[in-house]
C-alpha cells in the first residue's frame, strides 16, 4: 500500500513527467564522446588478445604450430586447448544445471568455419595481430553439411514442443473450397552492432572485473563466476553503454572465457576485441528459415485451415529454436491449425537472437501468404485481415489483455491513403517506376520478469537510481529517471540514474522487450516507498516543519513538500532532509512475489530466464501489435525495390516516453527494410563460411534507402501487461515490415518473391 | 598487418626511385591501402607517402580539357564547377563512389587502382589459393559466390571485377593516364586478367600516377552516369554505364557516342560494339534497345552474376536515352 493512489494514465503527453517527450539524458554524452563504452578503458598493463579461428568447416585440429608466433616481438602467450588453464561448465541461461566436465573454449572437433582454436597475446594488439598469423594449424578436413539445401542435412529433427495444433488442419484443407500452399525462406542475417563485441577482463586475486558489453549484467557474471568457480559477487561486471546488441550481447561468449583464462594466466588485465569478420562467427545471428504455409478457405477469404511446417538451421551441436509458430498462431482466426517445425542441423555457428526471433520469420510467412489468398479470393488485402479477425487468442484461448490491431489498420489505412490503391498488381506507375502498396501486421509477446532497483533520496534533495539493467540505446536512464521524477514528485532533472555495474541490484536480461516495463515498475515501486519514507520522515520527525500534520494530506511537487493549509511554495526536500538530520533515504524493492523473497530464489530470478513469464501465463494473452503500410518504386528495367514511404501503426500499451519508443520503432521499421531488401549471409558451400563478413559486402541500408517513416501510437494502457501499463516496443515493429514489403513489390510487379532478401535479381 | 617501414618522400623523383624497390606501396589517401593491408592482401615491407607532394592536386579545365592532378580528392574533383560542366559524367560517377568520408580522403590516382572486392582475393588467410595474388594458385570464385563478378573481360584464372565508377566514365571519354614522362591511354592502361590476373595495370615498378588528362569534346559535355546498385549510397555497381552523346546539328543524329561499363567486367570496360551500331543512326528507344543488347557480347557467368548479362543492357540503355535527353 502506498499512501497516495497512483493516478490514472492515458498513454499519451497529458501522463505528466512519465509520458513525456523527453530526449535522452545520456545523448550529450554520447554526442560529445564522453561516454565511456566498456571496452574504453585502459587499465594499468592491459595487454590484447586475438583470436584465431578455424578455417574449415568440418573436421579436426590435427596440430598448431605455435613456434613462430611465440618467437615474435612482444608475444607474452599462445594460448591453445593445451594449454589453457580448466575451467567449469557453467549453468546455462535456462538454469538447467550443467554436466560435470571442463567447459573448453576452443575447439578440437570443428563443426563451423569460424570457430574459436587458439588466440594469441601479446604487447600490443597489432603484435597479437601479426603473430597470430603466424600460427600454422593443420586439420583433418572432412566435406560439410553447409546449409540446409544440402541434401545431405535431411529433414532435421522435430522440436515437439514447437507443435500446435487443434481442429483438423489436413482435413479442413483438404475439403476447403480455396486453398493455397507456398515456402517462403529468410537467410542467415545478423546482428552485426557498431560497437565491436570485446572485452576487458582483470583479475585482482580472485577478484574478476569485466568491462564488456553486455545486455544482461547478472546472467552474465554468473557464467563467469561458475567457470572460475568464485563466488557471484567475486565478479565485477561493467557495461555502461551499449553500441547496439539487438540480441547479441545477452549471453556469455566462447571469447569472454579466453580473455579471463589469459588474464589469470598471465595476470595481467587483457583486452580482446572482436574483429569484424569474427562478428559473424564468434557467435550466432538468425538461423536461416523455410515455412510451408497451406492456406485453406471459403472463396470469401474466410481461413478454414492453417497447415504449417518449419525449417530452422542449427549448428551441429546445439539445439537453436527460431520459433516459426509464434505469429502464425496467433495471428487469425481459424477452426483448425497446425504448425510443427524441425532443426536442421549444418556446420555453423549456434544461431543466436536477432530482434524478435521467431516472430520475425514466422510473420513473414504468413503475412505473405494471407496477401496471396487475399488476390486469390479477389478481396482487399486489408479487409482478409479484418475479415479473419482473432478477437481472442486462438491457440492460448484466452482473452486479449488489449489488441488495437484494429484501431491499428484503421489509423494506418486513413495516414496512409489506403483506399486510393488500384487493388491489380502493375496497375500503378511513374515513369519507369512501377508503385506497388503493400501491408502487414505484426506483433511481438510481452515477456514478464520481476525486477529491483535501488532508489535513494539524498540530501540535497536529488534522486539516485540503481540498478544493473542496462541501456543499449533504447532510453533506460532515461525512462527511469522519468519514472523516479514521477512518483516521488521531482523535476527529471534532479534524477540521477545508474545501470549496467553488478555491484548495483540487480536485473534480468534486457531481451524480448521485457526491460522497460520491469525496471518502470520496479524503480516505481522503490521510489514510492522512497516518498512514503520521506513523508513519514516530515510528519514524525520533531524538527520537521509538517510534523503536526496528517499524513494522506501531504504533496510533493518539483521537489516540494507542501500542505493543503499551506498557501506558500512549500518546503524543498532538501530543507526536510537538513532540518530531520537525514543524509540520505534509501529504498531497495523488487517486483518478486512474496513466495520467491528468499535469497535463492532472487539469484534464479536474476542469473536465468526460468521465472520469464509466458504472453499467456494469467487470465489474458498479452501482446504487442502492429501494422505497416508501405509504398514502394520498383525500376521497372533494373529490379531495384525502394520503400518510397511507409505508414505503421502501433499499440505497445502505454508509452513512457514517445519519443524513445518511436525512436525504437522506426530503429526496427528500418532494420526490416534491411532485412527485405539487402541482408543476406552468403554461404560458400564448399567450404561452409560466410563470404560477405564484413560492412562493406553485408549490406544494412544507409540513409538514402530510409524515406520518412511515420509511427503512430494507437496504444492504451494495459495494467495487465504490466504495472504502468506498458508492453512491448523494442521487437515489435520489426515485426512484419518485409512481409509488408513484399506484399508491396508482388503489387507493383506481379512478381510474387518468397525468400528474401528481394534483391533485384529476383525482379528482371 | 605486419611491421614496415614508412618513407615520408620529399618529391616525385624520391617517390619514384622508392617505388621502384621491391615490396614497396605508395600511400596517398590510403583508403584502399590500409583496408588490404588489414585483410592482409597487401603486407608491403616500406610503404612511401605521397599524400603531401605539392602540386599534385592541381584541378585544371580549359578548352583542350581536364587536368587532375592524382593527388586531387574525389570530392573537390566530383565538386569542381568546370569538371561539372565539360564532364559530367566524371562529376556523377564520383559522387556516386563510395561513401563521404571516403571521398574526402581518397585521391583520383589511388581511386583508379582500387582493387577487386572479390571476397576471396580479400581473404588470404581462408582462401591461398587466388591466382590475382598467388599466381597459378587457382581461383575459388569460379564455383563460389560470385553474385557481384564479372561477366565482361573474365578468363579461366580470374573473374573479379574491377570496382570503381570514375574509371567508367573516364574510359568513355578517352582520358590519358600521366606516368610522369609517359602517358598511357586509359584502356590501355588497366589490362584484361588472361593468364596474369595479378597484373591490372600498365605501370612499371617505379613509376607513379601524377595526373590524368580529358580530351574536352561535345560528347563528354553532354554525358552522365548512370549506377544501379542493391542500395542508394556507399554500394559498389551491379551494372553502370557512362554514356556521352554527340549529336549531328538536327539534333537526333548521333555523330558520336561513348559507352563505358562498370561493375560487370574485369577492368572498366568499353562498349564499342554498342558506339559502332548507333553512330550515325537516330536516337530512337528501338534502335538503342537493340544496341544495346551489344554491350554483353560474349559476356559469361558463373551462376551468381547471370543477371548481370541482362541488366548490363538495360543500363546502357536507360543511360543512352538520358544522355540524349539532357538540355
Amino acid at each position: 500500500m502506498t499512501i497516495v493512489d497512483t493516478k490514472i494514465k492515458h498513454g499519451d503527453a497529458s501522463d505528466g513527467i512519465l509520458g513525456g517527450r523527453l530526449s535522452r539524458i545520456d545523448g550529450p554524452a554520447k554526442i560529445t564522446g564522453s561516454a565511456d563504452y566498456a571496452m574504453e578503458h585502459f587499465p594499468e598493463g592491459m595487454v590484447h588478445a586475438v583470436i584465431i579461428d578455424s578455417t574449415i568447416a568440418s573436421g579436426r585440429v590435427l596440430a598448431i604450430d605455435a613456434a613462430a608466433a611465440e618467437a615474435y616481438p612482444g608475444v607474452l602467450l599462445v594460448l591453445t586447448p593445451d594449454n589453457a588453464i580448466a575451467i567449469k561448465t557453467a549453468t546455462d541461461w535456462t538454469g538447467a544445471p550443467p554436466p560435470a566436465v571442463p567447459f573448453e573454449p576452443f575447439a578440437r572437433e570443428i563443426t563451423f568455419n569460424g570457430q574459436h582454436i587458439a588466440a594469441v597475446i601479446a604487447e600490443t594488439f597489432e603484435q597479437a595481430t601479426a603473430a597470430a598469423a603466424l600460427v600454422k594449424v593443420t586439420y583433418d578436413k572432412t566435406v560439410p553439411i553447409s546449409t540446409f539445401d544440402d541434401p545431405r542435412a535431411g529433414e532435421g529433427y522435430p522440436i515437439d514442443m514447437m507443435t500446435k495444433e487443434w481442429g483438423d488442419a489436413e482435413a479442413a484443407l483438404a475439403t476447403s473450397p480455396v486453398r493455397i500452399k507456398q515456402e517462403y525462406r529468410t537467410p542467415r542475417e545478423y546482428n552485426v552492432p557498431i560497437e565491436p563485441h570485446g572485452l576487458i577482463a582483470q583479475w585482482t586475486g580472485d577478484m574478476l572485473t569485466l568491462w564488456e558489453p553486455s545486455q544482461w549484467i547478472d546472467g552474465m557474471s554468473r557464467t563467469y563466476a561458475e567457470w572460475f568457480d568464485i563466488p557471484f559477487e567475486n565478479v565485477r561486471m561493467l557495461s555502461p553503454y551499449i553500441g547496439g546488441g539487438f540480441g547479441s550481447k545477452a549471453l556469455p561468449t566462447r571469447y569472454g572465457a579466453v580473455a579471463a583464462i589469459a588474464a589469470k594466466m598471465l595476470d595481467r588485465p587483457v583486452k580482446l576485441a572482436i574483429t569484424r569478420p569474427q562478428t559473424f562467427t564468434a557467435f550466432g545471428g538468425r538461423p536461416a528459415t523455410r515455412q510451408t504455409i497451406a492456406l485453406g478457405a471459403t472463396r470469401e477469404g474466410k481461413l478454414l485451415s492453417i497447415l504449417h511446417r518449419g525449417d530452422n538451421e542449427t549448428s551441429m551441436n546445439d539445439v537453436a529454436v527460431e520459433p516459426l509458430g509464434s505469429v502464425i498462431s496467433i495471428m487469425y482466426a481459424t477452426p483448425n491449425f497446425s504448425s510443427r517445425q524441425n532443426l536442421v542441423p549444418v556446420n555453423t555457428v549456434k544461431p543466436g537472437a536477432l530482434r524478435a526471433p521467431g516472430e520475425n520469420p514466422s510473420a513473414f510467412g504468413i503475412e505473405c501468404a494471407i496477401d496471396e489468398l487475399a488476390y486469390e479470393v479477389g478481396i482487399d488485402p486489408l479487409d482478409i485481415r479484418l475479415l479473419n479477425y482473432a478477437e481472442e487468442d486462438p491457440s492460448a484461448n484466452k482473452p486479449w489483455s488489449t489488441r488495437r490491431l484494429r484501431e491499428a489498420y484503421a489509423a494506418g489505412a486513413d495516414a496512409f491513403g489506403w483506399a486510393k490503391r488500384n487493388p491489380r498488381p502493375r496497375s500503378m506507375r511513374d515513369g519507369k517506376q512501377l508503385i506497388g502498396y503493400g501491408v502487414a501486421a505484426g506483433t511481438y509477446p510481452v515477456r514478464r520478469t520481476p525486477g529491483e532497483a535501488m532508489v535513494r533520496i539524498l540530501s540535497n534533495g536529488t534522486i539516485e537510481v540503481a540498478s544493473s539493467g542496462i541501456d543499449m540505446g533504447q532510453g533506460t536512464y532515461t525512462i527511469l529517471a522519468q519514472t523516479a521524477a514521477e512518483a516521488i514528485g521531482v523535476p527529471v532533472e534532479t534524477v540521477m540514474v545508474k545501470l549496467g555495474d553488478s555491484s548495483l541490484p540487480r536485473a534480468p536480461v534486457a531481451g524480448g522487450s521485457q526491460l522497460a516495463n520491469l525496471m518502470t515498475g520496479a524503480v516505481h515501486k522503490a521510489a514510492l516507498a522512497a516518498r512514503d519514507e520521506l513523508i513519514g520522515i516530515a510528519i514524525n520527525h520533531p524538527n520537521s516543519p509538517f510534523r503536526d500534520l496528517q499524513a494522506n494530506t501531504l504533496t510533493i511537487e518539483a521537489g516540494r513538500i507542501s500542505s493543503p493549509r499551506d498557501t506558500g511554495a512549500g518546503i524543498g526536500i532538501a530543507e526536510v532532509m537538513r532540518r530531520t538530520g537525514r543524509d540520505r533515504i534509501e529504498a531497495l524493492r523488487n517486483t518478486l512475489p512474496e513466495e520467491h523473497q528468499n535469497a535463492k530464489d532472487h539469484f534464479r530470478n536474476f542469473t536465468t530466464i526460468a521465472t520469464m513469464k509466458s504472453p499467456t501465463e494469467g487470465d489474458y494473452s498479452l501482446h504487442s501489435w502492429c501494422v505497416h503500410f508501405v509504398e514502394v518504386r520498383v525500376d521497372v528495367d533494373f529490379g531495384t525495390v525502394r520503400v518510397a514511404r511507409m505508414v505503421s501503426a502501433l499499440d505497445s500499451g502505454r508509452l513512457y516516453n514517445p519519443k524513445l519508443a518511436e525512436s525504437q520503432w522506426k530503429g526496427g521499421i528500418i532494420m526490416g527494410i534491411g532485412q527485405a531488401l539487402l541482408e543476406e549471409g552468403l554461404v560458400d558451400d564448399r567450404y561452409g563460411r560466410v563470404m560477405n563478413n564484413n560492412l562493406g559486402d553485408y549490406l544494412v541500408p544507409t540513409n538514402a534507402d530510409i524515406p520518412d517513416l511515420k509511427v503512430i501510437s494507437v496504444g492504451i494502457p494495459d495494467t495487465h501487461a504490466s504495472v504502468l501499463g506498458g508492453k512491448a516496443v523494442g521487437e515489435l515493429a520489426i515485426v512484419g515490415v518485409a512481409p509488408a514489403i513484399a506484399n508491396a513489390v508482388y503489387h507493383a510487379t506481379g512478381v510474387r518473391v518468397r525468400n528474401l532478401p528481394i534483391t533485384l535479381e529476383k525482379l528482371i | 598487418m605486419r611491421d614496415f617501414s614508412y618513407l615520408r618522400a620529399s618529391s616525385v623523383e624520391e617517390a619514384r626511385r622508392a617505388a621502384a624497390m621491391p615490396a614497396t606501396m605508395l600511400l596517398a589517401g590510403g583508403t584502399t591501402l590500409v583496408d588490404l593491408a588489414k585483410c592482409g592482401v597487401t603486407e608491403p615491407e616500406r610503404v612511401v607517402d605521397i599524400s603531401h607532394l605539392k602540386g599534385l592536386d592541381t584541378i585544371r579545365v580549359d578548352a583542350q580539357g581536364a587536368y587532375i592532378g592524382a593527388l586531387a580528392k574525389m570530392n573537390r574533383v566530383a565538386a569542381d564547377a568546370a569538371i561539372k560542366s565539360a564532364f559530367p559524367a566524371v562529376s556523377e560517377s564520383l559522387w556516386q563512389a563510395a561513401s563521404a568520408q571516403i571521398r574526402n580522403m581518397a585521391t583520383i590516382g589511388g581511386n583508379l587502382l582500387q582493387r577487386t572486392r572479390c571476397a576471396y582475393f580479400r581473404d588470404p588467410a581462408t582462401f591461398p589459393a587466388c591466382n590475382k595474388r598467388v599466381p597459378g594458385s587457382g581461383c575459388s570464385a569460379l564455383e563460389g559466390v560470385n553474385r557481384g563478378h564479372a561477366v565482361l573481360g573474365t578468363s579461366d584464372d580470374c573473374i573479379a571485377t574491377y570496382p570503381g565508377d570514375l574509371a567508367v566514365a573516364l574510359i568513355a571519354l578517352e582520358a590519358v593516364v600521366h606516368l610522369g614522362d609517359r602517358t598511357v591511354a586509359i584502356d590501355d592502361f588497366f589490362l584484361l586478367p588472361g593468364t596474369t590476373p595479378q597484373k591490372e595495370h600498365a605501370m612499371q615498378p617505379g613509376e607513379l600516377i601524377t595526373a590524368i588528362t580529358i580530351p574536352a569534346s561535345p560528347a563528354a559535355r553532354r554525358s552522365t552516369y548512370l549506377k544501379v546498385r542493391d542500395r542508394q549510397s556507399y554500394e559498389f555497381a551491379a551494372a553502370s554505364a557512362a554514356v556521352g552523346i554527340e549529336f549531328e546539328p538536327d539534333g537526333e543524329t548521333i555523330r558520336d557516342i561513348r559507352i563505358g561499363l562498370g561493375g560487370v567486367a574485369t577492368k572498366p570496360w568499353r562498349a564499342r560494339a554498342v558506339e559502332d551500331a548507333l553512330r550515325g543512326k537516330a536516337i530512337e528507344p528501338d534502335i538503342i534497345k537493340s544496341a544495346s543488347r551489344l554491350a554483353v557480347e560474349g559476356a559469361v557467368a558463373h551462376g551468381g552474376n547471370h543477371y548481370k548479362i541482362e541488366l548490363a543492357p538495360r543500363v546502357v540503355e536507360r543511360a543512352i536515352l538520358k544522355t540524349g535527353a539532357m538540355a
